[in-house]
């Protein structure tokens, strides 16, 4: 791997963002979500965006084949946008296709070839049944010597969790926490699929009494997370709420060449490290505790930036599992090796913790819409770093914040850091 | 014998392992590989597997694919996927039998397992999967 320090051949500047509502939208096709995440992005841009000014677009998206039955989608999304005729490119890398769309957009402005790009990601998941979205993910892996061992996507996470258990004496518990967490920052946030697990609650109790069924008396919300029949076993020791769920939604970000950058917000934020790194399938690789793509990702981006894990004030990880932040944590340098779990036991990540993790409500909670959710992770760092994040703001100043998206178990990372000067 | 996935699994269906081996730097695959990742070398040739090694990560799935559903198994038959480390060194994802997948706090990362074969299907669609035994 890089054997010298990669930069950029110029400054490339975040100037706008936005994204749709993630959830399950019955009336909504990927499109239309995209036009959503657009024309939030237009009103966030400070001092207006031309349409015409854009130059490209790349679009991050998982599977459209599989679950829309519709591939080039692409001109599809340029299309309902009103931006034919410009370039217009999908970027597939699984769960990562978000991310590595984003990197597209970074090396596309930084070779000098567009001066203005749009970034987009999007999925459109929940109106196929469970099972046949399992079939789907489960392609992600691969599927001629993972799949038929009968693993699924949670399934090799879960792997995982059970190769880190052993190594470093984590419980179960430890990853219920990090769900709860993800889950009470999510409840803050207008666009998060889910809320909190305590409102989660209340409302299951309401359902029973309105229903007449036995109501549930958990003490707490550890104690409806170690509950099987609330919480029930999907792939040991991931349970319900160690999984992400499955989403519709899209984002997208605005980049432009950082000497044009005023003209669009007298506040740009500025991406000054990009790295991207691929791996074998699970099984053929040294660790199964952690990802050594986001490593190797990671370092890229921190040496091209210039910083060091510690400088880092916030980052939204790729928690499509809860065993996943717990890694992503130790792969990025946050916490040394074994000890994520217990850090984020002990509230270390949370949002007004010394290093928060996911005030988005992470894919865990806001959602996970797999091709949009590496941009969905800008469109929180854009927020925090202007202190436009509303409840959910973080009580301390961020000057540089971090994005990690994983493809898959990690055959695919890509990660970024972005800085306010 | 071409080194290639379809021929990994007529062995299979043979009830063998076979990985494959680098000529030039020794490395061995699993799966096989036509083109060795270590030292790029494309002189590879098949080698027997022995079948034993240790269960090095698995999980106990109660929400299968439609692959595992169509054999039985569900929320209340889970079964155990893993990943096997062989004695020669390479690793590979495998169905975990004589476990209790019902009681995974009971299934060790460590556990010494030895090949099995798993048959599902009939006629045409038959087929062979790897498996271990704990």
């Amino acid at each position: 791997m890089p054997t010298r320090k990669r930069k950029l051949g110029r400054g490339v500047a975040l100037v706008g963002a936005g994204m749709s509502k993630f959830g399950a939208f019955k009336d909504k096709n990927s499109r239309e979500l995209m036009v959503e995440a657009y024309q939030e992005l237009q009103k966030n841009v400070d001092k207006g965006l031309n349409p015409k000014d854009i130059q490209a677009l790349y679009e991050g998206n998982g599977s459209s084949d599989l679950f829309e039955n519709q591939i080039h989608t692409a001109p599809i999304m340029a299309s309902w946008l009103g931006l034919v005729p410009i370039a217009a490119t999908r970027v597939e890398d699984a769960c990562a296709s978000g991310g590595v769309a984003l990197r597209q957009g970074v090396i596309a402005i930084a070779s000098g070839l567009y001066d203005v790009v749009l970034v987009t990601g999007v999925e459109k998941m929940a109106d196929l049944p469970t099972d046949k979205v399992t079939d789907i993910l489960a392609a992600a892996s691969d599927v001629v010597y993972e799949a038929p061992a009968g693993f699924t996507f949670p399934g090799l996470y879960a792997a995982m969790a059970t190769a880190y258990m052993a190594k470093y004496g984590a419980t179960p518990e430890d990853f219920m926490r990090v769900g709860i967490k993800n889950h009470s920052n999510g409840a803050l946030n207008p666009k998060a699929q889910f809320g909190s697990i305590s409102d989660l609650m209340k409302s299951r109790v309401a359902r029973a009494k309105e229903k007449g069924q036995p109501v549930p008396t958990w003490k707490d919300e550890m104690d409806f997370m170690r509950d099987p029949a609330a919480n029930p076993v999907v792939a040991w020791p991931m349970r319900l709420f160690d999984c992400s769920p499955i989403s519709d939604g899209a984002a997208c970000a605005l980049l432009v060449a950082e000497d044009i950058a005023r003209n669009f917000t007298d506040e740009p934020i500025h991406i000054i490290g990009s790295g991207q790194a691929s791996d074998h399938a699970l099984h053929e690789r040294a660790s199964l505790s952690s990802v050594y793509a986001a490593q190797l990702a990671g370092r890229e981006a921190y040496e091209m930036a210039g910083v060091k894990p510690a400088d880092i004030r916030i980052a939204e990880v790729h928690d499509c599992f809860t065993i996943a932040e717990v890694m992503a944590t130790e792969d990025l340098g946050f916490f040394a090796p074994g000890k994520g779990a217990a850090c984020a036991s002990e509230g270390y990540t949370k949002r007004d913790g010394p290093k928060p993790i996911n005030t988005s409500g992470g894919l865990k909670s806001k959602g996970h819409p797999v091709g949009a959710s590496g941009v969905g992770q800008v469109v929180e760092v854009w927020s925090q770093m202007r202190k436009k994040a509303g409840p959910r703001q973080v009580p301390v100043d961020v000057p540089l914040a971090l994005t990690h998206n994983v493809g898959a178990t990690g055959g695919t990372c890509a990660v970024h850091i972005f800085e306010r000067r | 014998m071409e080194i290639t996935s379809a021929a990994f699994q007529q062995l299979l269906n043979q009830k063998k392992l076979m990985g494959s081996k680098c000529k030039k730097c020794g490395a061995i695959h699993l799966p096989p590989r036509p083109l060795c990742p270590e030292c790029g070398g494309s002189d590879v040739e098949w080698t027997a597997l022995k079948g034993k090694g240790k269960l090095v990560a698995f999980t106990t799935i109660h929400v299968g694919p439609t692959l595992m559903t169509q054999a039985g198994y569900d929320r209340k038959n889970p079964y155990c996927s893993g990943i096997v480390q062989l004695d020669e060194g390479p690793k590979v994802s495998a169905r975990i039998l004589n476990v209790e997948a019902q009681n995974p706090v009971g299934i060790k990362v460590g556990t010494p397992v030895t090949i099995d074969f798993v048959e599902q299907g009939q006629g045409e669609s038959k087929r062979t999967f790897l498996a271990f035994r704990a």
